[in-house]
């Protein structure tokens, strides 16, 4: 079987001669999504997208008709939807796309999104170096509203929603979506405890709140058009819709990839689409799902059982791309941006640039992530310089462990998950760079870079 | 007035074993009231919750209850539990029915021991010169549950040692382990939010914002709070090691809040001022300015020995030249604020007997709706109790006429400089004037004969604040070789024994009927204020005190 791609976010913008404007958009086939959703009531949209089975593309994977049933209804405070365009995931890239080519596929999905929640006020929260993205969207904004799909009276509805695009500060946490909120209010981006600050009960200015991922917002356009049970076809139970995989890394066609749920293996992502490896290269491994995933070794075998029941046994190029599958191998899809390291590279040198994103980019509010995401970059920098120690090895392991699971925000488990997953699997190479590099050898092994 | 509706208890498990716990209450609170401690240092009882130290974190359960039913499901009898599958922070708990704890698991070390060693990772380990040394939350949990050892091979992080953040705090920023707990009392409790951190990650540093400094007079509750020697009090700065200093209970004079307050001595020298937590009163907070009080022990202008005509002499003397002065007939007493319960009985009695008339002269100003009231004596509830006057506000009109007229011919004052209350010098020296004071003033200059008296320092005692609420202090120093208390003055003119004062306060002032100076509860106690319902006080909203008529 051949895998083909099934575009239905970039399904638009990849057409030739295809634009910004909204003319562009209605064209072909724009906000007739909308008028079909303000003709339902909120209620009977929040179940299309509950029927839809559509889950989250920020990386968690959460229920999106789940996720707004949670809403916090008795409190009679105004409820707002906040649109997380924070991309900041290493190796993802997949929002940007639709914010720059397609704005109004998203802002439909925006306006189908704040009906069904009845939201008081809209705010997008774009990341700060996505200047002109902004522009673009403000730009999409003023056209919208114009036209009546955003703003006052939306399409006669007597419903009202204005929109607020809000640039990041720069810092990865802000896409945690309460660091967002803080943000958002104009404080540091410090992530909050939860309980009790759940959005859906105590989000922007303490009021129930759904943050959604862009990506996820534009499905819902999508979920409206084909109806609920309809788009649930699309892809696997469990996974419905399409999954676009931002490969980037040492492949011949890095790229993004729009492919339905379960529809193809990682094996054919990284053949078929991508080209395979660069000449004279092998594969080593895979980080699946945006940096924060679980590593995954070429060569390794995946046993277990789906929640299905079904039992697999598979190789890397095996593992199907729906989250279930990709789960059940010990790592997750996340945001779908797969990273790509063949054998030119040495493992110690990505993990350590790894840690050394971390530690950058954690908030510096609780004590395991703090210090431990330091500690590691400090470690695994000190090794690649010559200084390591045979120890190093598992004292990385141990750092990681004293870090997830203990923290405020999954950021704890984004610091630890590369190192709980690289040492197991590349022990031995990380021993021989180490010894290596004691010895003042700092060529990697293939003496490729 | 006082309720006594008991809250209710639940059962909580807590390592296996059962306990009776305050509905509701934190988990934190709560295991410590049952003598099990959660080690703790963002975590503050009378703060907003951060959760970002994660020390506290704990293993925590519930009974399972079936999803179609409700019921709780059973196993071998008993609740079967659901056991959260990761470590949960007990600050952020509250308790609930049925709550399973695991305090000492071994998940639950690992987790202390982790925090642990990341804290230390960065820390500058200057024990040996750093004020907290001695009650320092990082070096006890450290001791108590950390490794004992370091696997940090790696440089440590340098940020600045000594930051001015205001006039009375200065800042280690090397110390700080970010609790964050000086930030939120200054936005949420003093309302002067000047505090925030900059940079990221572990380099995250504490700072004052620009133009900004920490200059509000609670700055010094800061110091109190951080766990560890990041914020030290500039007065107190390298000057002496806390285990050298002896405790003593005491209360704040600066107002009739009657702030709970713990001096800090070493060898009769007073070294600091911090409050004490009581929460009618007080909560764990004192104004920095009440913390001051201390320097007027070792004043300039301080009373050290009796004198009589501007000549030093004995106590001994001074006290007969007084007592024959008072003998002398035509007599008034200028009573104080500033005296104590003990005090303030003694001179009523004076006054009784000797048929003189009596003053207590009020001292009003700004309040600050917090701490500070606007009666600035501690004790002014006191002179109403003990009949020393009936009033709220007295001024020395009367008194001054009574002097012109020749119909008042010496006079007591206990602790006022009365040539600012409208009498002048030129007056005085009409009439025989004994001084009781600790401080030299105009007063004390006309005087024919000046007492020594002590501090609130020297002395024991109690005071009734704005509350009507009773509270003891006990003497933390000794006042001046050579000099008594003002009760031992005032009972030998009365012609009482000062050891049997409380028998004799108990029996003759109604309101304080069963009681005793060793038998006033830490918190003190609220007594029968009725007798003076109809009266006007000059203080406002405190933190914890709300005038008659204003709700609370
Ligand atoms: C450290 C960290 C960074 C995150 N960054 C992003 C981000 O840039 N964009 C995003 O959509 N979600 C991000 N998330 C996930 C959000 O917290 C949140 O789960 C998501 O916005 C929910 O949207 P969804 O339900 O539509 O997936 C991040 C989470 C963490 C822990
Ligand atoms: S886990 Fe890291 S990023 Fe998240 S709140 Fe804690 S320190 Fe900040
Ligand atoms: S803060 Fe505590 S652990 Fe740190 S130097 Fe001071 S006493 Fe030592
Ligand atoms: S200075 Fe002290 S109280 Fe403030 S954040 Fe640092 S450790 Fe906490
Ligand atoms: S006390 Fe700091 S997290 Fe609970």
């Amino acid at each position: 079987m051949s895998a083909v791609e099934r575009p239905l976010i970039y399904a638009n913008l990849r057409k030739p001669g295809y634009s910004i404007d909204i003319d562009c958009y209605i064209k072909h086939g724009g906000y007739e999504a909308l008028k079909k959703a303000v003709a339902m009531k909120p209620d009977e949209v929040c179940k299309e997208v509950e029927i839809s089975g559509l889950r989250g593309r920020g990386g968690a994977g959460f229920p999106t008709g789940m996720k707004w049933k949670f809403l916090d209804r008795k409190s009679g405070k105004p409820c707002y939807l906040v649109v997380n365009a924070d991309e900041s995931e290493p190796g993802t890239f997949k929002d940007r796309q639709i914010i720059y080519k397609d704005p109004h596929q998203m802002l439909e999905g925006i306006a189908i999104t704040a009906w069904a929640i009845q939201a008081k006020q809209i705010f997008i929260y774009i990341r700060g170096e996505f200047q002109h993205g902004a522009k673009i969207l403000e730009n999409a904004i003023a056209e919208a509203k114009a036209k009546g799909f955003l703003g006052n009276n939306i399409l006669g509805s007597g419903y009202s929603c204005d929109v607020v695009v809000h640039r990041g500060g720069g810092c990865y946490v802000c896409g945690e979506e309460t660091g967002l909120i803080e943000s958002l209010e104009g404080k540091r981006g410090y992530p909050r405890i939860k309980p009790p600050y759940f959005p859906a009960v105590l989000g922007v200015y303490n009021c129930p709140t759904i943050v959604n991922n862009a990506e996820t917002l534009a499905q819902v356009k999508h979920v409206l058009t084909f109806g609920g049970a309809e788009f649930a076809k699309i892809g696997i139970p469990g996974d419905s819709g399409t999954h676009i995989w931002g490969v980037s890394g040492l492949v011949k066609r890095p790229g993004l990839y729009e492919i339905e749920a379960g529809k193809a293996t990682f094996g054919q992502l990284l053949y078929d689409f991508c080209g395979g490896p660069l000449e004279g290269r092998t594969f080593k491994a895979i980080i699946p799902g945006g940096s924060s995933t679980k590593i995954l070794k070429f060569g390794e075998r995946f046993k277990g059982k789906l929640p299905n029941g079904q039992e697999f046994d598979w190789a890397l190029e095996d593992i199907p791309l729906d989250s279930n599958s990709i789960a059940a191998c010990g790592t997750g899809l996340g945001t779908g941006g797969t990273i790509v390291i063949d054998d030119s590279v040495e493992m110690i040198q990505a993990l350590s640039n790894l840690n050394a994103f971390y530690a950058h980019e954690t908030c510096g509010q609780c004590t395991p992530c703090r210090e431990g995401s330091l500690w590691l970059s400090r470690v695994s920098k000190r090794i690649t310089t010559g200084g390591g120690l045979e120890s190093d090895v598992s004292l990385l392991l141990d750092i990681a462990n004293q870090v997830a699971g203990r923290t405020i925000c999954a950021h704890g488990e984004a610091v630890a998950w590369p190192v709980q997953s690289a040492v197991p699997k590349f022990k031995d190479e990380y021993l021989d760079s180490i010894k290596r590099r004691q010895n003042g050898d700092f060529v990697s092994p293939l003496k490729l870079i | 007035m006082v309720t006594d509706n008991k809250p209710p208890l639940i059962s909580i498990n807590v390592d296996g074993v059962e306990h009776q716990v305050v509905a509701g209450t934190n988990l934190v609170d709560a295991l410590a009231k049952i003598g099990k401690e959660v080690p703790h240092y963002c975590y503050h009882p009378k703060l907003t919750i951060a959760g970002n130290c994660r020390m506290c974190l704990v293993e925590l359960g519930s009974p399972m209850r079936d999803r179609a039913t409700n019921e709780v499901i059973l196993e071998n009898g008993k609740p079967k539990i659901g056991w959260q599958p990761k470590p949960a922070i007990a600050c952020a708990t509250n308790v609930s029915p049925g709550l399973h704890v695991k305090l000492d698991s071994p998940e639950v070390k690992a987790c202390r021991e982790g925090v642990t060693e990341m804290l230390l990772l960065n820390h500058p380990l200057d024990c040996p010169i750093c004020d907290q040394a001695g009650e320092c939350k990082l070096q006890e949990f450290s001791a108590e549950y950390g490794k004992g050892y370091s696997r940090y091979v790696d440089e440590k992080n340098a940020k600045p040692k000594k930051t001015r953040l205001g006039p009375r705090v200065t800042l280690d920023d090397e110390r700080c382990i970010l609790c964050s707990r000086c930030v939120r009392f200054c936005n949420d409790i003093a309302k002067d939010p000047v505090l925030g951190f900059v940079n990221r990650g572990s380099f995250n540093t504490l700072t004052c914002f620009p133009g900004k400094e920490l200059n509000n007079n609670y700055s010094l509750n800061t110091v109190d709070i951080c766990p560890v020697g990041a914020l030290t009090s500039t007065d107190f700065r390298f000057k002496m090691r806390v285990w050298f200093l002896k405790k003593t209970p005491s209360i704040c004079t600066e107002s009739s809040v009657g702030v709970n307050t713990t001096i800090w001595s070493r060898e009769g020298k007073i070294y600091r001022i911090t409050p004490r937590q009581n929460d009618a009163v007080n909560d764990t907070w004192m104004a920095d300015s009440g913390r001051e009080l201390y320097k007027q022990v070792e004043d300039a202008h301080r009373i050290t020995s009796a004198s009589v005509k501007g000549t030093k002499t004995s106590v001994d003397i001074a006290f007969n030249t007084a007592s024959e002065i008072i003998k002398s007939g035509h007599l008034a007493i200028v009573g104080s604020g500033h005296l104590t319960v003990e005090e303030q009985y003694l001179l009523s009695d004076l006054a009784k007997k000797h048929s003189a008339k009596t003053y207590v002269p009020a001292h009003t100003g700004k309040g600050d709706g917090m701490l500070i009231s606007e009666d600035h004596t501690p004790n002014f509830r006191g002179a109403l109790v003990t009949g020393l006057t009936q009033n709220a506000a007295v001024d020395l009109k009367a008194l001054s006429s009574d002097i012109e007229s020749g119909k008042v011919k010496s006079l007591l004052i206990c602790r006022e400089d009365v040539t600012t209350l409208g009498l002048s010098a030129q007056l005085l020296s009409k009439v025989r004037v004994i001084v009781i004071a600790t401080h030299k003033n105009a007063t004390t200059d006309t005087a024919e004969v000046v007492l020594p008296g002590l501090t609130v320092f020297e002395r024991s005692g109690s005071f009734i604040n704005c509350q009507f609420r009773l509270q003891s202090f006990v003497q933390a120093i000794p006042g001046p070789a050579g000099t008594l208390p003002d009760s031992s003055y005032l009972a030998r003119f009365a012609g009482l024994n000062v050891n049997s004062l409380w028998k004799e306060l108990a029996q003759h002032v109604p309101a304080l009927a069963g009681l005793a100076h060793g038998k006033i509860p830490e918190d003190g106690v609220v007594i029968d204020s009725s007798k003076w319902s109809s009266l006007t006080f000059p203080e406002g909203r405190l933190l914890k005190f709300a005038p008659a008529g204003v709700t609370a």
